[in-house]
């Protein structure tokens, strides 16, 4: 196959294999959980008449160039005229559903035309965005050859029930969750490693999100055992205000630093009688409810540490908030929920669950707008109230409508994330091309294209790796005996933030520490550059790994080579002014092959800096 | 005992408390005015703490971190009268260039320089665990605390890389991490240190990112240029605010790998016999780039010592291996700064996470090695604003307790912090917005003794 291939469409290259691998998979699973409902079809609502006008059909593109026929093979290749731009595809961002029709209504006044990405970018940005990988070369070639019209929904389906779905959303919720062994989140690695079983499984069995929360809030137990009371474990602060204060950002997206200290307190009754008693067991701890206040621990302290020492001394009041009343307070045995409604706690019942009835419900006003304005920053790059964990009044959504549309959509799907997922994904909106021409800062608040963002750690080495087929070493420094994870894992598999790697350190990963949205920074700063440049490890990866190697040295033609090593890295095919430029690049070998032609075979070194130079392309580190 | 809460000192004064009550308190009269830029005899009344930015005289400081470590007895602060189950096989201390200062045997080259530098021989904080110490002395906060403070190096970075324009970054670390240490604390990955990795003694210095063992000059400039036509998203939209600022840092980046930063890690610029005297060691090469990074302008180095200094057992074979190197790296930095005029504004400060025991463990399996002890131990300053040729307080005639003027780790560091003017009270920012300082002060548990003026 020596054509340089214009277009994202090679009718001609068979990828039998790929095809039906993902035929097979986009099946849906023989035995989907109650949760998991077939996509609804959006209504197709009227749409306002400007953006509706006489476009064409939404697949336009692929149609169009599957119908073009391969070129024969000209070497060198005069430069075509019609190449169709890589970013963007020629189809107008339309409003495929209620989603559409909510952002458009918004983009209208504005001016703003968006179109498409083209499927070569709309394949990698969806296995990134929903399973946190890269297709593979084979995957990408054989979505971008597909024909079928509905191959874009199809390919969503696919990743939504693959495994490494629930590993890479564990993930993001192991962040939120502060899922870490040692310091400042002292949970200690069997708790850390119960607490992420528990959230992937969850979410592998795409558990409804108000039972997710439910559990979280008012599991009792041990934590070697019970995954979800480690939520009131991981946290730098247990006394009430500090467990109020966690509960309040990742359930409702509030941060309570900006409340008055009295409302804090209030909504800190709720957590008064949360209890954690050592076992004889090394490091395990029970947490549950403790009306009478014995093994409340006062203030911070390590896990284990809790004290039989503590034990048979005089209990504390289980109001330990007494020495900081303040008339604002409410009155003993009572507790104020954050929308001021005011509650005498019964005495047979755990506070929590008090709590998480008010909390689990549609008509609480902030549980679904929170997570239903996570799920959209997820994948948007921005929330529609932005950051997603700061709602407050004075920091409103940019589009109203559309968050109301979100909620009402997960409360009617009875909090099924994915089916949320499925209505982001198969948007307009979501697929809208990157690129944007004129600019306009309050447009990125509208969500007028998918914002470029650079990839996370985990996500960056993941990638190499896999491209390169190399591996790496991850571990905890403490507590000893250190842990291993054993070569070959991903990083985005790791279920303890304490379990790390130089690189993932220096790319930004989660402290985990706050469980805050912004504690991931996934900003370039120059150390990083030097690394991905520069560095022995990732220069080493690149000569020795064997992934490039199997590439490089398959000998199949240069443009061939090349062309493999696009749909690897940059899950596409070069354009044929990329090909001339690599093909370009370096010395050309002296001689004539047998056919009496000049050679044009390359030095592997030249190779791998061509491989070296694709892995720091922008192209493979943000997400576009 | 001169020691107070921190609580009482400076600004918490409680009503009831004047400072002349502090006074009788039997406090050092430098006590209260711990976060003040004047000397103890106009000490200002507590609400009238001064908000004018202090005057800096440290523009850089190097900080030689003995991790594991080091023995005082053995050192800094010989008491050869203590007898064999404190000395072992040591033999009878060096006098000094100094009158009445004395260094241990293995201390011959800085024996010769002690004009240059002070020696705190009663640093004090009786924590005996290597990460709590380390945390204890590199950031003067009490471990297990709510929060992670950032080490010393990540305050300088967040405070002096701000307007910095150096072709490095604001912290280096030689060559390796402290690894069981987190530097950058709640500040986050940006203000963590560059480590070098690479060996300064090797034939070329590979610096980890800037110097490449493979790559050769012309095929680094030519990937740089395959790069930049290649990567074709950035080309295409080239506006976009993200790819600006990740094209900046790669900018920032290749000064470093193609431009003036390397050559500030190329130690073949210097002369072989400075080379020499420095020590044909890492630890001696370390110090060499590090007084280079100095001429860089680079606001914190630290130089982990290359191996460390937790000698439980083969303890007298590895301090007389390890011990010259030190002497050797330190007594020709100290002197290779005061000869190019940068000592004045270098600080150096050189100690472990504490001492180790006095007394000499026997017993198998240490079979004559030293334990951690924090209890009192040893710190070596120079340069940036520190007096050289003293020595501040003392410990007891086996260098078990201290005997006077204890230092605690807010007077250390708040010294480094006032000579570096860098304000202690200074608010850090904290993710959740909590409140936290550059040292702990008005905080309770925290001791101190007051800063150390006596050689400011």
């Amino acid at each position: 196959m020596k054509t340089p291939c214009l277009f994202f469409l090679l009718a001609a290259m068979t990828v039998a294999g790929a095809v039906d691998d993902t035929a097979r998979k986009s099946t849906p699973a023989a035995a989907p959980s109650p949760a998991v409902k077939p996509a609804p079809t959006p209504s197709p609502k009227p749409a306002t008449p400007k953006a509706n006008a006489a476009k064409p059909p939404l697949l336009a593109t692929a149609s169009k160039a599957a119908a073009v026929p391969v070129l024969p093979p000209p070497q060198p290749k005069p430069k075509p005229k019609a190449e169709p731009p890589l970013y963007e595809s020629t189809s107008p961002v339309k409003a495929a559903g209620e989603i559409d029709r909510l952002v458009m209504a918004k983009l209208a006044p504005l001016g703003v035309k968006a179109v498409l990405c083209p499927d070569a970018v709309f394949v990698r940005r969806t296995f990134l965005d929903v399973i946190g990988t890269l297709p593979t070369a084979a995957e990408a070639r054989a979505f971008i050859e597909d024909t079928k019209p509905d191959k874009r929904r199809a390919l969503i389906e696919t990743l939504l029930q693959r495994d490494e779905f629930a590993v890479y959303w564990a993930m993001k919720w192991s962040d939120l969750l502060r899922i870490k062994a040692e310091f400042p989140i002292n949970l200690w690695p069997n708790a850390a490693q119960a607490y992420h079983r528990w959230v992937m499984t969850a979410i592998e069995d795409n558990m409804p999100y108000d039972q997710f929360t439910r559990e979280l809030l008012t599991s009792s137990g041990s934590n070697f055992r019970v995954g979800p009371v480690n939520f009131y474990r991981a946290m730098q602060n247990r006394e009430p205000e500090g467990i109020a204060s966690a509960v309040a950002l990742t359930f409702m997206g509030v941060r309570t630093d900006a409340w008055k200290p009295e409302k804090l307190a209030s909504m800190a009754r709720f957590f008064t009688q949360v209890g954690y008693k050592p076992t004889s067991e090394w490091k395990e701890e029970h947490v549950f409810w403790d009306p009478m206040g014995t093994h409340t621990l006062a203030g911070n302290i390590a896990p284990g540490k809790a004290s039989i020492e503590e034990i048979g001394k005089p209990a504390a009041p289980a109001q330990g908030v007494a020495t900081t009343e303040t008339p604002a307070l409410p009155a003993t045995g009572e507790a104020v929920f954050p929308d001021g409604k005011k509650i005498k706690l019964p005495e047979d019942r755990d506070p929590r669950e008090v709590f998480a009835d008010w909390l689990i419900t549609p008509k609480n006003p902030w549980f679904t707008r929170s997570i239903a304005n996570r799920v959209w920053s997820w994948f948007l790059g921005r929330g529609i109230i932005n950051a997603p964990d700061d709602i407050r009044e004075k920091n409103p959504p940019s589009n109203p409508e559309l968050l109301a549309y979100l909620e009402s959509e997960l409360v009617k799907s009875k909090y099924d994330l994915k089916h949320l997922y499925r209505l982001i994904l198969n948007s307009n909106t979501y697929q809208s091309s990157s690129l944007l021409g004129d600019t306009k800062p309050e447009a990125q608040a509208q969500f007028a294209r998918y914002p470029l963002r650079r990839l996370e750690a985990e996500l960056i080495i993941d990638a190499i790796n896999k491209i390169t087929g190399t591996t790496e070493l991850y571990t905890s420094a403490i507590p000893e005996p250190f842990t291993y994870i054993p070569q070959g894992e991903p990083a985005v598999s790791i279920g303890d933030g304490s379990i790390t790697s130089p690189f993932l350190a220096l790319f930004g990963r989660s402290a985990r520490a706050t469980g805050m949205e912004d504690e991931r920074s996934n900003k370039f700063i120059a150390p990083q550059w030097l690394h991905l440049l520069n560095s022995t490890q990732i220069q080493k990866k690149l000569e020795t790994g064997p992934g490039l190697r199997d590439i490089i040295g398959a000998k199949r033609g240069p443009q061939h080579t090349l062309e493999e090593l696009y749909l690897t890295i940059l899950s596409r095919l070069p354009t044929a002014a990329e090909v001339e430029l690599a093909l370009s690049y370096g010395e050309p070998k002296q001689g004539l092959n047998k056919a009496g032609k000049p050679r044009i075979g390359k030095r592997t070194e030249e190779w791998n800096d061509i491989a070296w130079a694709l892995l720091n392309s922008s192209e493979f580190l943000f997400r576009h | 005992m001169s020691t107070a809460d921190f609580n009482q000192l400076g600004l918490t004064l409680s009503r009831s408390t004047t400072r002349r009550d502090v006074m009788q308190a039997g406090l050092f009269s430098t006590a209260s005015v711990l976060f003040s830029n004047t000397h103890a005899a106009t000490a200002p009344a507590p609400q009238a703490l001064p908000t004018a930015p202090f005057k800096t005289k440290a523009k850089s400081v190097i900080q030689v971190f003995l991790w594991g470590g080091m023995s005082h007895n053995d050192t800094w602060d010989p008491k050869p009268d203590a007898g064999y189950d404190y000395n072992g096989p040591m033999k009878a201390p060096l006098s000094t260039n100094v009158a009445g200062i004395q260094l241990s045997e293995w201390f011959p080259k800085l024996a010769q320089q002690a004009d240059k530098f002070s020696l705190i021989r009663s640093m004090t904080h009786g924590n005996n665990g290597h990460e709590t110490a380390a945390y204890l002395v590199q950031t003067a906060h009490q471990p297990g605390e709510r929060l992670a403070y950032p080490s010393v190096g990540a305050v300088f970075s967040y405070f002096r890389g701000k307007n910095y324009k150096g072709v490095l970054p604001p912290y280096v670390v030689l060559t390796q991490p402290q690894g069981r240490f987190s530097e950058e604390g709640f500040l986050g990955a940006k203000l963590k240190p560059f480590a070098t990795g690479g060996d300064p003694n090797a034939s070329r210095f590979e610096v980890e990112g800037v110097i490449s063992r493979s790559i050769s000059d012309t095929r680094q400039q030519a990937r740089r240029d395959l790069l930049a036509k290649m990567d074709t998203l950035r080309q295409t939209a080239g506006g976009d605010a993200q790819l600006t600022a990740s094209e900046q840092a790669k900018a920032e980046a290749y000064d470093m790998i193609l431009g003036k930063g390397r050559e500030v890690f190329d130690l073949t610029k210097e002369k072989p016999d400075l080379r020499d005297r420095y020590g044909r060691h890492t630890f001696g090469q370390d110090c060499l780039a590090a007084r280079r990074m100095v001429e860089a302008g680079v606001p914190y180095i630290v130089i982990n010592y290359p191996g460390g200094w937790d000698t439980h057992s083969n303890h007298f074979q590895t301090m007389g291996r390890q011990a010259p190197e030190l002497d050797q790296g330190l007594a020709a930095l100290l002197l290779d700064l005061k000869e190019r005029g940068l000592l004045e504004s270098t600080l150096v400060w050189c100690c472990g996470e504490f001492g180790r025991g006095p007394k000499i463990d026997w017993q198998p399996p240490w079979n004559g090695g030293r334990n951690h002890y924090g209890k009192v131990f040893s710190v070596l300053v120079a340069g940036g604003g520190f007096k050289g040729g003293h020595v501040v307080g003392s410990s007891d005639a086996k260098a078990e307790e201290v005997k006077d003027r204890p230092v605690y780790p807010v007077d250390l560091l708040g010294s480094v912090y006032q000579l570096a003017g860098i304000d202690p009270k200074a608010k850090l920012p904290h993710p959740m917005g909590l409140e936290a300082h550059v040292l702990p002060y008005g905080e309770e548990g925290v001791k101190s003794a007051g800063l150390l003026t006596e050689i400011m």
